[in-house]
């Protein structure tokens, strides 16, 4: 565990960059340091690795001070990642990302191999190892200088807004992959960013900072978004918190209606007995049970539905997996009003009203206070 | 005649080819010169430029003394040290080097400098160690930059090195010199032209060392 314990950074140039900071980042998860910008994240996680020295306090790594250690040592077991990657025009690709494996005295075939093994690992092509950097997208890039961190299996990895400055699309990607990975790995990685979304989605931890070096509130997301701790952060979290909030409840408790949906192949009398349904709209499927499109029951006859003239049925969601974010979203999109819940392999399983979906935020937020309340009073 | 035809009979004419004052002697004494006042500027320049502009300190007193320096001519200089040491190969050398000094410092300076500060900073952030940042990230970096610095220094002294043949030493310098004294154009046009013909190899020697030296990833940027 890293611990930072009542730090201060003064540059000096009499900045106060940090402010009597503390922090204990939790091992094998992802902790986010976020806040606007100049708040002090990149000095804060440059002090863990012994970039910037601390004024005053002390930061200890599993226990030890880190300024007890050799300062290469300390580094060469952290993997260190920063904004456009850093590498190394003159090196190849592979050799990039062979550099602290070469460092710590691998054989130059060994630290290959690794090199190779971790493109695989990053998602890059095999075929780019001979490439220069220059060659690379900026995506690309990205992954090499994560790739590169991660080359001599650090316990520890700092990771300097990684991802800002590559397009929104990439960006989802590489975020994506950074979690696969850590599902995988088990890192400790701690992750600067400006960016709350990222912040939400990536942090097991999340430290919001103000400007002044300031810590405003240290917490999971989810508590993040239902109880930010004060004007401050509820303003950084912007306008959308509730919305962006569901994202932390299952949708698995929502009751889907199985009764409005039928076959594209169905009888007047299987049609005839689904027009019993308190849903306005029905959803049409293949054969198979995938989606097709939704129609109003008076318009549907047997032996001659015109797939054509159906209602689009926007997105779907995954019932279980995804949240009732998700669902409601799916809800939003659709033109009828009713969200379209789908299994792995796209067979609708049921549908909702965006009203039984609101139903269940209703349930899921009363279920969230009793819990808050409980803990309170049986700490 | 035409400056063509000086040229030609400069080179037809045998004598040029054999002896003490033939074309090969005078060349490789040109071209010992030239190494040697090339190897001690930049045995001084590089290690100082590489090391200020590693650490970024001391570039203006670095203009400063290079300015101070390309403003000595170095004729003058030769003549001065002559004076005072009498005959011998330092008042040749010193001004040679004195005019290399300045291009090899600064450029190098320079080049360090220009070296994009995220991979060095991703450099030190792995844990390198100050000199292995220095020449495993930095130089290769740099090196497009500080071989053009070498360069200009050395075409510049391959041009000046003529000035020895003033007090008495060779080198293609002797041609010009003496054929201005015996009025012998032919040799004056020769020796002109075979310097000319030396600096022009020079650079050749420079493109195919940038082509050897410098990684293909950094070539494609500069
Ligand atoms: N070397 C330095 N000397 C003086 N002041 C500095 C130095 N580095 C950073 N600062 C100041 O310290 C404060 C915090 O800087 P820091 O880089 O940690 O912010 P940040 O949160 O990472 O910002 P951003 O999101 O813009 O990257 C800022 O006011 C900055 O101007
Ligand atoms: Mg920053």
């Amino acid at each position: 565990m890293i611990r930072i314990d009542s730090v201060t950074k003064r540059y000096p140039d009499g900045t106060v960059a940090v402010d009597r900071l503390s922090l204990e980042i939790p091992d094998r998860s992802i902790t986010v340091l976020v806040g606007p910008s100049g708040c002090g994240k990149t000095t804060t996680l440059r002090m863990i690795n012994r970039m910037v020295e601390p004024s005053e306090g002390t930061i200890l790594l599993d226990g030890a001070d880190i300024q007890q250690q050799p300062v290469n040592t300390l580094r060469r077991s952290m993997g260190y990642v920063i904004q456009n990657a850093g590498l190394f025009q003159h090196r190849t690709i592979l050799d990039n990302i062979a550099t602290v494996p070469r460092l710590l005295g691998w054989g130059k075939e060994k630290s290959r191999a690794r090199a190779r093994e971790l493109m695989e690992r990053v998602g890059l092509d095999g075929s780019l190892a001979k490439r220069y950097p220059y060659q690379l997208s900026g995506g690309q890039q990205q992954r090499v200088g994560v790739a590169r961190a991660l080359a001599a299996d650090p316990p520890v990895l700092l990771m300097d807004e990684p991802f800002s400055a590559v397009d929104p699309v990439v960006r989802k990607g590489l975020q994506d992959e950074l979690l696969r990975i850590q599902d995988e790995l088990g890192k400790t990685i701690v992750f600067v960013t400006h960016d709350i979304d990222e912040a939400v989605k990536l942090g097991t931890m999340v430290a919001v900072m103000r400007t002044g070096g300031h810590l405003a509130q240290f917490a999971p997301p989810a508590e993040l978004l239902s109880h930010p701790a004060d004007a401050f952060v509820e303003d950084f979290l912007g306008a959308d918190r509730g919305i962006r909030r569901l994202s932390f409840f299952p949708s698995a408790g929502l009751r889907l209606q199985t009764a409005p949906i039928v076959a594209v192949d169905a009888t007047a009398e299987q049609i005839a007995a689904h027009d019993t349904a308190d849903a306005p709209y029905l959803l049409v499927t293949d054969p198979n049970g995938r989606p097709l499109g939704w129609s109003e029951p008076r318009d549907l006859t047997a032996g001659q539905i015109e797939t054509g003239r159906l209602l689009p049925y926007g997105r779907p969601f995954m019932a279980g997996t995804d949240s009732l974010r998700a669902a409601l979203d799916c809800a939003v999109l659709s033109p009828t009003g009713w969200a379209v819940a789908v299994d792995a392999e796209g067979r609708a399983t049921g549908v909702v009203s965006q009203q039984a979906i609101g139903e269940a935020i209703r349930g899921a937020h009363a279920e969230r206070r009793t819990d808050d309340t409980a803990q309170k009073v049986a700490p | 005649m035409n400056v063509l035809n000086y040229i030609g009979a400069f080179f037809d004419d045998s004598a040029h080819w054999q002896g003490y004052d033939g074309i090969p002697t005078r060349f490789a004494e040109h071209l010992q010169y030239t190494l040697t006042a090339l190897g001690i500027a930049a045995a001084v320049g590089l290690p100082i430029g590489l090391l200020t502009g590693h650490t970024g300190r001391g570039g203006n007193a670095l203009a400063m003394i290079a300015t101070a320096a390309r403003a000595l001519p170095s004729f003058g200089l030769m003549v001065l040290l002559f004076i005072l040491l009498g005959l011998g190969m330092t008042p040749v050398m010193v001004p040679l080097v004195v005019l290399a000094i300045p291009p090899i410092l600064v450029t190098t300076y320079e080049a360090m400098r220009s070296v994009d500060p995220a991979p060095v900073d991703a450099a030190r952030g792995m844990g390198m160690a100050e000199t292995q940042i220095l020449f495993r990230v930095e130089l290769p970096m740099a090196l497009p930059l500080i071989l053009s610095g070498l360069r200009s220094a050395a075409i510049q002294i391959v041009s000046t090195a003529t000035i020895a043949a003033y007090v008495s030493f060779g080198g293609l310098g002797r041609y010009i010199i003496d054929g201005l004294y015996q009025r012998d154009y032919e040799k004056v046009v020769g020796g002109a032209t075979l310097v000319a013909g030396l600096a022009l190899a020079t650079l050749a020697v420079f493109w195919l060392l940038g082509r050897l030296a410098v990684s293909p990833g950094v070539r494609r940027r500069v």
